[in-house]
């Protein structure tokens, strides 16, 4: 399996989010999901995203357990 | 005009679903016609729209096969080398009995084809669709359902869950630029509606069948660009019959 960095799960993240509307000033490793305005759906889409780009592929449980974009980084990275 | 992305009709090789394949790829859509058991059918359907100028391909799957709905996506997506971005939920069956005299296995098989395969086809298409930002899911109900026909319990439960389904699809991703909506023909003039009493249709404020063409006009409207704002509705085809 392809090894993929934080930096790179990192801006995968970063710039899906940015495409569902959140302010890129506002990303940040603690940065809640909620508090950047991103939505049930728009983790659904970021589920796919991550299992195209990485092949890691996220529950509905996973995803419930993100909080933070840390959370999201961290749990792509380990599984990556 | 050709259009980016393609269009997957289940049940397509006849009636309404033949008509509506046909109005699609009038309209620039490459058409995938799905179709169970009809090869040459599906095939003359293809035929008539390559002969109008227009591209198709046949593809066999049982939609009611819960395994059936990605493999059919696929297919399409590989054959005619588009996205699915426009979902026709059409394949539809009926086993009429009063409701104290269905069996278990007349119950299944409506709501697996009718709920169950517009279900999960749905699930499986919004993944493209969300991701292109345009979509198109219409899904073909019927006037019975929000209406009572007797000795239709199973078809009208499962075309009333049809409508409900597709109004909360439609809410869930409005903002994708993805839309959902439900037509809900008639009395229709297909082999599927032949034995339905002629008395039924002095009900009709038409005073008249319709034609499956009319049916697909109401399709190819709703899968249009021009639709983009209509999303969570049903549009009644039945000459008045619901008004």
């Amino acid at each position: 399996m392809a090894q993929h960095t934080s930096v790179q799960i990192e801006k995968v993240i970063t710039d899906s989010l940015i495409s569902f509307g959140a302010n890129a000033e506002d990303i940040n490793r603690d940065a809640e999901l909620t508090a950047l305005d991103i939505d049930s759906l728009d983790l659904a889409e970021l589920s796919q995203i991550i299992e195209e780009q990485f092949g890691v592929e996220l529950t509905g449980a996973d995803v419930a357990e993100i909080t933070t974009v840390g959370d999201a980084i961290d749990l792509v990275a380990e599984r990556a | 005009m050709s259009r980016a992305g393609c269009a997957l009709v289940t049940g397509g090789s006849r009636g309404i679903g033949a008509a509506i394949c046909r109005g699609l790829a009038a309209d620039g859509w490459p058409v995938a016609v799905n179709y169970r058991s009809s090869a040459a059918r599906a095939q003359e359907v293809v035929a008539a729209i390559e002969a109008a100028g227009g591209r198709a391909v046949p593809i066999e799957a049982d939609v009611s096969d819960p395994q059936a709905a990605q493999p059919l996506l696929e297919s399409a997506s590989q054959a005619l080398g588009e996205q699915v971005l426009v979902l026709v939920n059409n394949a539809g069956v009926r086993a009429d009995n009063l409701a104290l005299s269905l069996t278990d296995e007349d119950w299944k098989l409506v709501l697996d084809t009718n709920l169950g395969a517009t279900y999960r086809l749905t699930r499986s298409a919004l993944r493209a669709m969300i991701r292109a930002r345009f979509g198109r899911i219409v899904n073909i109900a019927s006037v019975v359902g929000p209406r009572a026909n007797a000795g239709q319990a199973n078809y009208a439960a499962s075309k009333a869950a049809v409508i409900a389904f597709t109004k909360t699809v439609a809410v869930e991703v409005a903002r994708r630029g993805v839309t959902a909506n439900a037509v809900a023909p008639g009395l229709i003039e297909t082999e599927m509606t032949e034995g339905i009493p002629e008395d039924l249709l002095g009900r009709v404020p038409a005073r008249r069948p319709g034609t499956p063409e009319e049916v697909a006009s109401a399709v190819v409207f709703l899968a249009s660009p021009a639709a983009g704002y209509v999303t969570g509705s049903t549009l009644y085809v039945d000459g008045g019959l619901s008004a």
